[in-house]
This record gives C-alpha cells, sequence and structure tokens, in this order.
C-alpha cells in the first residue's frame, strides 16, 4: 500500500542511514559528550577516610564516634585480630553529601599522627587506571577543511540565507533575477532549538540540547562541535574565533548560571563561567533586573585583541581572549553600574551608573577605552530615570536617549546626547526635539554614516526626523535637521547596512506596514505591505530586504523578499516559521580608495552585469515557456485519450441507456425536444367596481 | 461586474446547487431552509419548509422537478421544486430491515445517479455507528416512491462522508471525508475499487467536471486536487495558503475556482483580510493563480459554477450567497 509500511516484512537489522549523513541523530560510537556522559558507578557516595589509627577490636566503639557525619553506612575492615586496618567507608545519602563531607574532612587533623585523608571512592579506580608509562598522544592526521568562504565565489555575487520553519532548516540563494529562492542545502531537524550565523558568515551554528555545532564549506560539513548541556544561549566574537555559550540550570530551588568560551578553530574549552544566578544579575538601584543574555558582551574587533565584558555588582568586568583573564587582573569599579555596550568597532566601554545617594549624586556615563581603562569622556547627567545607548556601526558617533523626569517625578520627557567618539576630545552636544514631551519610539544610526533617523510622536502616526552630524554650512560640525515626515505609519526603523536607504516599518500593532525611503533625496521609493510582518532583515549588501511573519502569529507563517527600492521579488508561505537569517559577507577585500573608484565609474562595471541579468531573465522566459508548454500537451493527451473513449459508440449507447430509462425524449447533446404546449390562458388582474356617477 | 449578494439565510451556507438549465439556484444552509432563487438576478423564489436540522446538501433532478435534500434532522426529503411541498420523506426507523436498512443518523450529502433514477445518501457516524452510504430508487411516479435501501456501503471509513457522487456511467460512487481518502465504490459489489490517498487532511468537497471524465476534491491541508474519475490519479494539485472548502471546474474555460478561509472557530482572532476569505481562480492545467474575488467576511463553504460557465455563486460562513457574474475581461485570460 502507498505510504503504508508494512513493518511484518522490513528486516530492521538491514536499515542503515546512508553513508556519511548522521541525519542529526547522534550514534552511540560518535565521540560527543565523552567528557559529560559519566556512567554512575552506585559508589558516588562512598569516600573513603585513610589514615584512621590502628585500633583493636577493644576500641572500635570509641573510633566509631568520628564518624559522625556517616549515615549508617560505615564501614571499617578489621583484620583476623580484630584490629582496624587505618580506614574506613563512609556511604551517604548521595553524592553531593559525599562531597561536601569530603571537602570539609579531608586533612582534618584527629591528632599529630592521624591527618585524615578523605577520598572518593570512585577516585581510586579512576587513578589505578592510569598508566604509570608516559605514552606520548599521537597527534591526529591532517584534515583538509573545506573552504567556508565558497559562498563568496559565487559568480553572480548572490547572496544566501538561512530559514527555519517547522522541523526543517534550509539555505538558499537569493536569486534576484530569477525572482525565487535557489535551494543550496537543507536538512531536517538540524537544529533543536535555534540556529545562528557567525559574525563573518563562515559558519551555521546549529544549537542542540547537548551543545553546539558549527556547519560550513560547500558540503555542509559539521566543522566544529562545543559541548555543554542544555545550551540556550550564544555569541560569537566578532572575529569569529571565539564563541560563549551560556545556559541557565534550575535545580535544588537555586538556580545557576553556567557561560563557556570556546576556541572556535579548535573546539577547546578556554574558560567557564558558574554559580548561582545572583552572581550574574545587577543587583544595584535602577537595575533593570532578572537576568539578560548576553551577560558577557563582546567588544567590536581591535588589533590590541579580542575583549569581552561583563556587569557585576559596581564594576564592570574586562576580560581579554585568548587566556580568557580579567584585564589588568582588576575589574573596573563604577559605583551602582547598571548598563553598559561595547562600540561595535572598537574597544571603548560605554557604561551607566543611575543616580546614587537618593539624587545627591548625579547619573553619570562614561565612555572608557579598553585596553587602557582610560575614561575617554564622561558626562554627569541630573534627574534622570533612565537611559539608552546607542552606537553608530563604525563607531564614529555614540548616542544617547535620556529620559528625564520633572521635579515632581510625575511625567518624563526625553532629549539626545551625541558623542563624536572619533573626533579629538570627544565633543558632546545635546538635542532636544522641537516639542520635547513627545515619546521616542524608535532611534537608528545610519551605518556607516553621519546620520541618523528617530520617530518621535504620540498616537498611531507619529513623526520621522532626519538629522545629520555634519553641518557643512558652519565652521564647526553641528548637528542638523534634514526633515521631518509626518504621520508615518512607523515604529521600526531599519537602515540599509550601506546607509541612505532606510525602511520605515509599521511591525506589530500597526500590522505590517513599510515605507522604503531615500534619505539623500528625502523621497519615498515605494510603500508596500506584509500583512502582520514581525521581522525585517537587509541582506549584508543593502541589496534586498526580506520581511517575515513568524510563528508568533498563527496565520500567515513566511517570508517576502524585497529589492532595496520596494519592489516584491517573491514571497513564500511556511508553516511554523521561525527565522529568516541573511549569511554575512566576509569584510571586503578592497581599501576604501578602490571602492570610491569603482562608485564613481559605477556605469561601467554596471553594464556587464546588466547583460548577465538579462540574460539570465530570457533563459528563464523561455524555460518557462517550454515547461508551460509540455504541462499543456501533457493535459492535451490525456484529455485527447478520454475524448476518444466518451464519442465511442459503446459509451454513447450506455448513455443513451441511463438517461433514456427516465426520460425518453432525452436527445444527445442536451438538443432535447421541447415539447410545446401551447396554453391559453387569460389572467384578470384586477376587477374594481367604480360606481357611476 | 458587481456580484448579486443573496440574503435568505440566518445562518452560515453548507451547500449550492444550480439545475441543468442554469436558471434556478438552490441553497442549502444551517438553518433548517434551503431556498430557491433566479440564477439570473437574484430574486429569490421561495424555501422549502420541512426540515428540522441544517441542511447539508441537495441535488435536483435533470428535468428540474425534483429536489432531494440531507439534513441534520437525520431525514432526507423529496420536494416538487415548483410548489414547494414535501412529497417524501427518508426518515429513520420507516425503513424496513435490511442488512442496513434504516438510518437514524444524520444525512450529509445526496446525489442523484445520471438519469435519476437512483440516488445516494450518506449518513454521519452517530451513537456509534459508523459513516455509510445508501442507496435507494427513486421512483418515476411520486405515489410509488419507497424508503427501501437497494444497496448500502462503507466498510473501512472512518468518520464522516462530506461528499458523495456518482461516477461516470453511474458505476462507481465516489466518496471523501474526515480520513481524507477519496474512495470509488462499485455500484454492483459494494466493496471498495480504488482508493486515493493523496490529501492529508479531511475532504470538504468533490466536484466532477462537465463530461465526469475528472474530478476536483477540496482538502482542509491547504490543497485542491485534480483526479481522474476513473482511475483515481491524481493529476493536479492546488495549493492555496488557507483551508480550501470547496473547489468546482468551469464548465467551459480550463479553470478551477476555490473557496475556504480559516477555520471558522479562529475567524474572530483576526481581521476578514487575514482570514483568506476570497475565492481563487486558477488554471486548471498550470495550477497557476489567476485572480481573487473578495467579499464575504467569513470562510466560503460552498460554489457552484452556473452550467452555462459565465456565473457562479458562493455560500459563506457568513450567511450571504455571491452570484458573481463574470465579466469579458475574464473570458479574455489565457
Amino acid at each position: 500500500m502507498d505510504g503504508y509500511v508494512e513493518w511484518d516484512k522490513v528486516d530492521v537489522a538491514k536499515i542503515a542511514l546512508p553513508p556519511g549523513d548522521d541525519m542529526g541523530v547522534v550514534s552511540d560510537d560518535d565521540d560527543v559528550n565523552v567528557e559529560e556522559v559519566k556512567m554512575d558507578s552506585g559508589f558516588g557516595s562512598v569516600v573513603v577516610v585513610d589514615n584512621l589509627p590502628k585500633v583493636p577490636k577493644a576500641k572500635h566503639e570509641k573510633l566509631a564516634t568520628i564518624g559522625t557525619v556517616a549515615e549508617g553506612g560505615l564501614h571499617m575492615p578489621a583484620d583476623a585480630d580484630g584490629v582496624t586496618k587505618g580506614f574506613a567507608f563512609v556511604e551517604f545519602l548521595n553524592s553531593q553529601e559525599a562531597d561536601a563531607a569530603r571537602q570539609q574532612t579531608d586533612g582534618y587533623k584527629l591528632d599529630k599522627a592521624h591527618v585524615f585523608k578523605v577520598s572518593r571512592f570512585d577516585d581510586f579506580a579512576k587513578y589505578d587506571a592510569v598508566p604509570d608509562q608516559y605514552e606520548e598522544p599521537k597527534p591526529k592526521p591532517y584534515v583538509a577543511r573545506e573552504n567556508t568562504q565558497d559562498y563568496m565565489l559565487d559568480a553572480r555575487g548572490r547572496d544566501q540565507y538561512a530559514i527555519r520553519f517547522g522541523d526543517e532548516t534550509e539555505i538558499h540563494w537569493n536569486d534576484a533575477q530569477k525572482k525565487e529562492p535557489v535551494e543550496v542545502y537543507k536538512r531536517s531537524f538540524w537544529t533543536e532549538s535555534y540556529v545562528q550565523w557567525s559574525p563573518r558568515g563562515n559558519f551555521l551554528a546549529t544549537v542542540h540540547r547537548q551543545g553546539v555545532a558549527l556547519w560550513g564549506g560547500a558540503s555542509w560539513q559539521r566543522y566544529q562541535k562545543f559541548s555543554h548541556n542544555g545550551v540556550q544561549f550564544i555569541e560569537f566574537s566578532p572575529c569569529e574565533r571565539y564563541l560563549a555559550s551560556g545556559s541557565t540550570h534550575e535545580g535544588g530551588g537555586d538556580t545557576s548560571v553556567v557561560v563557556n568560551f570556546f576556541d572556535t578553530r579548535s573546539g577547546a574549552k578556554l574558560r567557564n563561567f558558574q554559580g548561582p544566578i545572583s552572581d550574574f544579575v545587577v543587583h544595584a538601584a535602577g537595575s533593570r533586573g532578572g537576568l539578560t543574555w548576553p551577560v558577557f558582551k563582546w567588544a567590536g574587533p581591535s588589533p590590541e585583541g579580542a575583549f569581552f565584558a561583563r556587569m557585576g555588582n559596581n564594576a564592570v568586568s574586562v576580560y581579554s581572549a585568548p587566556d580568557m583573564s580579567l584585564l589588568g587582573k582588576k575589574s573596573i569599579k563604577l559605583e551602582g553600574v547598571i548598563d553598559f555596550c561595547w562600540s561595535p568597532a572598537d574597544p571603548i566601554l560605554s557604561v551607566f551608573q543611575p543616580e546614587r545617594g537618593g539624587g545627591n549624586e548625579p547619573a553619570r556615563v562614561a565612555l572608557i577605552s579598553i585596553p587602557s581603562k582610560k575614561e575617554i569622556r564622561s558626562k554627569n547627567l541630573f534627574s534622570v530615570s533612565d537611559v539608552k545607548m546607542f552606537w553608530q556601526q563604525s563607531g564614529d558617533y555614540f548616542a544617547m536617549k535620556v529620559d528625564r523626569h520633572t521635579k515632581s517625578k510625575k511625567s518624563t520627557y526625553s532629549g539626545f546626547e551625541l558623542f563624536r567618539v572619533k573626533e579629538p576630545d570627544c565633543p558632546m552636544e545635546v538635542l532636544e526635539l522641537p516639542d520635547k514631551n513627545e515619546k521616542i519610539v524608535a532611534f537608528a544610526w545610519e551605518p556607516k554614516g553621519h546620520r541618523f533617523a528617530v520617530i518621535h510622536g504620540d498616537g498611531a502616526r507619529p513623526n520621522v526626523s532626519f538629522y545629520t552630524m555634519i553641518d557643512d554650512a558652519s565652521a564647526i560640525n553641528k548637528v542638523k535637521l534634514i526633515g521631518t515626515l509626518k504621520n508615518k505609519t512607523a515604529n521600526h526603523l531599519f537602515w540599509s547596512p550601506q546607509g541612505k536607504t532606510i525602511v520605515l516599518a509599521g511591525l506589530k500593532t500597526m500590522n505590517g506596514q513599510f515605507e522604503f525611503f531615500n534619505v539623500d533625496e528625502m523621497e519615498t521609493m515605494a510603500s508596500a505591505e506584509h500583512f502582520m510582518a514581525t521581522d525585517v532583515e537587509w541582506d549584508p549588501t543593502g541589496r534586498y530586504v526580506a520581511t517575515a511573519v513568524t510563528s508568533v502569529h498563527q496565520m500567515e507563517n513566511g517570508f517576502h523578499v524585497w529589492t532595496f527600492n520596494g519592489r516584491q521579488l517573491y514571497k513564500h508561505g511556511r508553516e511554523r516559521f521561525y527565522q529568516f537569517l541573511w549569511r554575512p559577507r566576509a569584510p571586503s577585500l578592497l581599501p576604501p580608495e578602490k571602492e570610491a573608484e569603482i562608485a564613481k565609474n559605477l556605469k561601467k562595471y554596471s553594464k556587464k552585469f546588466e547583460e548577465l541579468d538579462d540574460s539570465i531573465r530570457s533563459e528563464q522566459d523561455s524555460h518557462l515557456a517550454a515547461e508551460k508548454r509540455a504541462v499543456m500537451d501533457e493535459w492535451k493527451r490525456w484529455k485527447q485519450a478520454k475524448t476518444e473513449m466518451l464519442e465511442s459508440e459503446e459509451h454513447r449507447a450506455k448513455i443513451r441507456k441511463i438517461m433514456t430509462a427516465r426520460y425518453p425524449n432525452w436527445r444527445e447533446g442536451g438538443g432535447e425536444d421541447v415539447v410545446e404546449t401551447k396554453v391559453d390562458m387569460e389572467e384578470i388582474i384586477e376587477v374594481v367596481e367604480e360606481p357611476l356617477r | 461586474m458587481r456580484p448579486i449578494l443573496l440574503k435568505g439565510h440566518e445562518r452560515p451556507l453548507t451547500f449550492i446547487k444550480y439545475n441543468r438549465d442554469g436558471d434556478l439556484l438552490f441553497t442549502c444552509a444551517k438553518d433548517h431552509h434551503p431556498t430557491l432563487w433566479y440564477a439570473d438576478d437574484g430574486e429569490r423564489v421561495g424555501t422549502y419548509v420541512g426540515h428540522n436540522g441544517a441542511v447539508w446538501t441537495c441535488d435536483v433532478t435533470h428535468d428540474s422537478r425534483t429536489l432531494v435534500t440531507g439534513s441534520a434532522d437525520t431525514t432526507c426529503k423529496m420536494w416538487d421544486v415548483e410548489t414547494g411541498t414535501c412529497y417524501f420523506t427518508h426518515q429513520a426507523r420507516s425503513i424496513h430491515w435490511f442488512p442496513y436498512d434504516h438510518f437514524d443518523q444524520p444525512a450529509r450529502a445526496v446525489a442523484l445517479a445520471q438519469g435519476d433514477e437512483k440516488m445516494c445518501i450518506s449518513t454521519d457516524p452517530f451513537m456509534g455507528v459508523p459513516a455509510r452510504v445508501h442507496i435507494v430508487n427513486v421512483a418515476a411516479n411520486r405515489e410509488e416512491q419507497t424508503n427501501e435501501i437497494v444497496a448500502s456501503f462503507g466498510d473501512g471509513v472512518e468518520g464522516r462522508i462530506n461528499r458523495a457522487l456518482w461516477g461516470p456511467l453511474n458505476e462507481t460512487i465516489l466518496t471523501g471525508g474526515e480520513d481524507g481518502v477519496i474512495r470509488a465504490w462499485d455500484v454492483e459489489t459494494g466493496k471498495i475499487k480504488l482508493e486515493a490517498r493523496d490529501h492529508k487532511k479531511q475532504i470538504q468537497h468533490l466536484c466532477l467536471s462537465e463530461d465526469k471524465t475528472h474530478f476536483v476534491s477540496a482538502s482542509l491541508d491547504k490543497t485542491a486536487k485534480l483526479f481522474d474519475s476513473e482511475t483515481l490519479e491524481c493529476l493536479k494539485t492546488y495549493v492555496a495558503d488557507r483551508p480550501v472548502n470547496a473547489a468546482i471546474i468551469s464548465p467551459i474555460l480550463d479553470h478551477i475556482v476555490l473557496g475556504g478561509g480559516q477555520d471558522a472557530m479562529a475567524v474572530t482572532t483576526t481581521s476578514s483580510k487575514a482570514g483568506k476569505f476570497d475565492s481563487k481562480i486558477y488554471f486548471k492545467v498550470y495550477e497557476e493563480e489567476i485572480g481573487s474575488i473578495r467579499g464575504h467576511f467569513g470562510p466560503v463553504n460552498a460554489l457552484a459554477f452556473n452550467p452555462d460557465g459565465r456565473s457562479f455563486t458562493t455560500g459563506g460562513e457568513d450567511g450571504y450567497s455571491r452570484v458573481h457574474h463574470l465579466d469579458n475581461d475574464y473570458f479574455r485570460i489565457r
């Protein structure tokens, strides 16, 4: 039967997975978690106490009283004479208790001659198994890796993206000329929670229950795996060399946090941070509370090394990779710090300390350069209720949205503090919107640029303003308003990675309205709608935009792909749609001068590509037409066979028999002879008697 | 052209049928009164009063004189189309005992055989009795109508049988229902002749082509499929982005119309735009969408093409029927 497996005829032993593919099923001989999987020997709760006094049987009673930690599982072997052998086995209820007892009693001095040596029972077997002869570990044979940047070699410069829906994870080329995705690779049950690209696009990280795996190269082989049981969150360093993985574990009424740092090339675990959740949460007044991933944040790439930082109580701890040690062996002391942020381009840290001492000490924001830990700039702020920090992508500018409260603390109003980080002395200025009581809905810097956009206003149709940090008209650079767009249905801003173009998006309550806006010309290129869209993502080149409805909504799950100017290329519906991720590109190898030269002579270069596009399109058109013709021909053949059957005398006779049985006047082809009978009818419509006057 | 809105029912529409000449339109709804309309201008002619439950389907004879209806009140009634009087009721227990000779289960689908000598009635599973298809004779002389069941079959069916149709030359009966399987039953032996398990979810509607060589099925798995009615080979698949409640074949062009929408239970949670309550027209051969017609504010439950192919009617969960007269632009589509 189709679709049914007759299990009694299946030889289960003969079923094998295709060679070289484990379908994501971890087999027993795979060496995943060799360290983690420990067989429970059953002796985990037993410790051995050595160096006990050797006493004859008569004194046993006395010795037994020492073992007060024992829980009815004390056993002291004695020789034939009844003299104890000088050690005892003590069994506890569980291994945790045994560990605690071992820690507490190991090295305990009973008297001068008897210092307790307490060991776990299991350790005896472990150390016994160590061979006496040192054996040099054999170096692993060199295995050539596939080029993980092969996707950058695409002749037509297409971009890849990963989508995850249902149990499937798929990787596609975005083929704009053909207006359809081209499948690269797909796999069911590839991950148990989610996938993530590495920042330079070399790897796809899949997150599993047991840990994280990295995949890459043309055949999507597993490149590396990191074991971390119950991993929930991963974060790559911008240079891709390191991976942080974090998880929380419930247990025994207390939640503990585990963060591991791995080397992505060797797979080695470099450092492990572990502790109860209270160690990872900041308790200072005004803190946002709770555990927020990432606990450790990576600094922007820098020649000095890779840094990452974590906020503690009244301090920020900066660590440096690969030795993973605390930078300068000391945390940076910052009274009451509740928020910190790295510049995406440089190792510069911005920190925020709220008001302290009941308002006597002002709130403070500082920019700290790493590794020198020198404060580049700091600023005291008064009557501040909250601060949000925004770094510009290339680290040139830094903005803070400052929510201040009035003296009565009844209402708040917002303003911006803008820092020019790269200019000497890091000048700062304050920007207040014309109506400072307006709510700030969103703020976004232009990546690789000097402009920013703000959505401000209350109600369903706020305004969008654009500002520039460069004022050509004045001698000193001042922030200047470029223009304001009134009454836009937008609550999110998405700049193109190349700048210049921005998507004003009305997500969530605004039902997925989009406006593709050119900021250079200050004109709307297109307006579009993707009903109920939840996510917007620009491709790394700034040529295409994807909008998606993920499974937070029940209906309409799927994604649309648009050009930068708002022309829809294609749309795909997918049930239970979870993720849409463009694959990041490796950093450009061209020096800025060369890039500028290409931009200047764009016409010359673009001609070649236009011809290519045209040829692809025409080829596809003819291909499609041929396909359609083939489908039609097949249908016609089928139809022809049916028609012959229908018109056969035999078939017609059968129909005639069926129909004439009840309707003797039936004629083929519907020409039933209608029996027309003429009936003369006289209808009296109304008779009214009117009296004659 | 502006659709004609037929406001006659108080409850969701369940079924729509044109007579052979295409001048009369019968609509069934969950209210108890099947209604007759003039197909051309949408004028209401009258209602057929007598049922005590939702009316699920109807069929009309070749000569447009007799209407048969199947209802959840466990009866199947035969009406005089012109006067609206019910002249016979196939009713539970009144039918004498044959292997499965009486039904007191809700009647779900009724269909007249080609030539109107027989008709089939499908009954819902009820009180532990599984769904079955019964065949009864249709007497030429109305006084001689009996309720004798000449044949009855349904072994192997799980859940309801939502639609039953007479296959080519009345040799088979095609059924589709909750188990998602399309079956062709041999009328002579009552055995399953062929099965098609192409749909993943329940089948809501089946509709034969004019020449009965192929039929289209509508399923909640968000597809409609075209089958060869003799081999049950799946010829085409029309992928929609909503559960499909009804699908029909244009009698004159190679087009398919699908109707459906979000499940009625979940409708109130989203706007009418998200519910996908429009009817979609597809190329029958290319499986490509041509266009869509909006209007209903609930899922489309029923669809029927006028036999002349120049208009079709949609019936919605919202209780309205809409007669769409297709304009000349439509006929120019290639």
